[in-house]
């Protein structure tokens, strides 16, 4: 198995990531709106004029033009591709539950679906998520961004003494 | 030639999603090298044990604004030529919190989900399903959200205007507060690691 990067390295690599995205689109980096997109065309699936008439996804279906084919879409299709590649090829490619030494396998399951929904609320209500809000607000120094990164932390921290049998 | 690309050159939509898909797997490939797989490399920053994630963060943060700000300073990237954020106060706060509550209870954030399911990780695919139900829960609450999910609109804000100061300053000041806070936590992971390694010799 081939170790991390050094961090600084890597947050070097992720700085360059993100300013080679703003160079060539002029957008940043994401991963949120993309599970927004693709529930938003599922929704459409089960009920056209339902998802249509939703104040929240109803923008994204105009005739002739899936909410799939959209730029967030195609960069999560990436992220999944190259964390596959990266971990292919680091020979960390593995079915694994990641978990501290004082959890079970499936309250930690339980846990992960937990955060996943705060997770999910939190982007959608906060318009991003740590990639596509903190990383990218947070180099453009935008206001909302630094707040954004302030309160996640904070909240986390905060929290931390809670589940801490999941992780120490 | 002025970037962003787009702007200056007849890019189409096809071109366009290309250049996103090759962004997200440089993307990806750096977030799995990066550790951000694995949930516990993540958590361990809550309980001082690894300041990773801090690490990469800020510096990836330092290194995208120095970026910005010097394209911007050379006039090769105008900043108001990209897709600044718009700031909601409240929002960008609440919504902060649940995002922070999320990753220390699910262990991961959206995107670093992504990447541990596809390394193999079930918890990582149960945070994905997780996201979708969120996402879809607020969609479906979203009449009784939308006023406070629009409410605290600043428009366009940044720092420095905020502040009242030139970018020029604010760059440095914000570099400045990454290398002092990451020299900080340093220390407290100093501090953690020894008291650790007392309780497992004392064992």
């Amino acid at each position: 198995m081939k170790p991390f990067w050094n961090p600084y390295v890597a947050g070097i690599a992720l700085g360059l990531v993100l300013l080679a995205s703003f160079v060539t689109t002029g957008k940043g980096l994401g991963a949120s709106g993309a599970v927004k997109h693709v529930g938003a065309a599922l929704l459409h699936r089960a009920s056209p004029t339902w998802a249509e008439e939703n104040a929240n996804i109803g923008g994204y279906f105009t005739p002739g033009h899936s909410p799939l084919d959209s730029w967030i879409v195609f960069l999560v299709l990436g992220v999944a591709v190259g964390g596959f590649i990266g971990a292919l090829t680091a020979g960390r490619l593995r079915r694994e539950t990641v978990r501290g030494p004082r959890i079970g396998r499936d309250p930690r399951l339980v846990l992960a679906l937990v955060g996943g929904v705060l997770g999910g609320v939190g982007a959608q209500i906060a318009r991003g998520c740590t990639s596509g809000q903190a990383v990218t607000g947070g180099a453009q120094l935008a206001l909302g961004s630094w707040v954004f990164m302030f309160a996640a932390f904070g909240a986390a921290y905060g929290l931390a003494y809670f589940v801490r049998r999941q992780w120490t | 030639m002025e970037a962003p690309l787009v702007l200056s050159t007849n890019m189409g939509h096809g071109a366009q999603m290309v250049i996103a898909l090759l962004v997200g797997l440089g993307f990806g490939f750096v977030l799995e090298r990066a550790g951000f797989g694995r949930a516990d490399n993540i958590t361990a920053l809550f309980y001082g044990r690894d300041f990773r994630v801090m690490r990469v963060m800020f510096t990836a943060v330092v290194t995208g604004m120095v970026g910005v700000y010097g394209l911007d300073l050379v006039g090769v990237m105008p900043i108001g030529n990209i897709g600044l954020l718009p700031t909601y106060l409240g929002p960008a706060a609440l919504g902060g919190a649940l995002v922070g509550a999320g990753m220390v209870v699910g262990g991961y954030c959206p995107g670093t989900s992504l990447v541990a399911t596809v390394s193999g990780k079930l918890d990582g695919l149960f945070y994905v399903a997780g996201l979708f139900l969120g996402t879809l829960a607020v969609t479906v609450s979203y009449d009784w959200l939308a006023g406070f999910v629009d409410s605290g609109a600043m428009g366009r804000v940044l720092l420095h205007e905020y502040l009242g100061v030139p970018s020029a300053v604010i760059v440095p000041l914000v570099a400045g507060f990454a290398v002092f806070s990451l020299w900080g936590a340093g220390r407290i992971e100093g501090l953690v690691r020894a008291r650790l390694a007392g309780k497992e010799v004392s064992r």
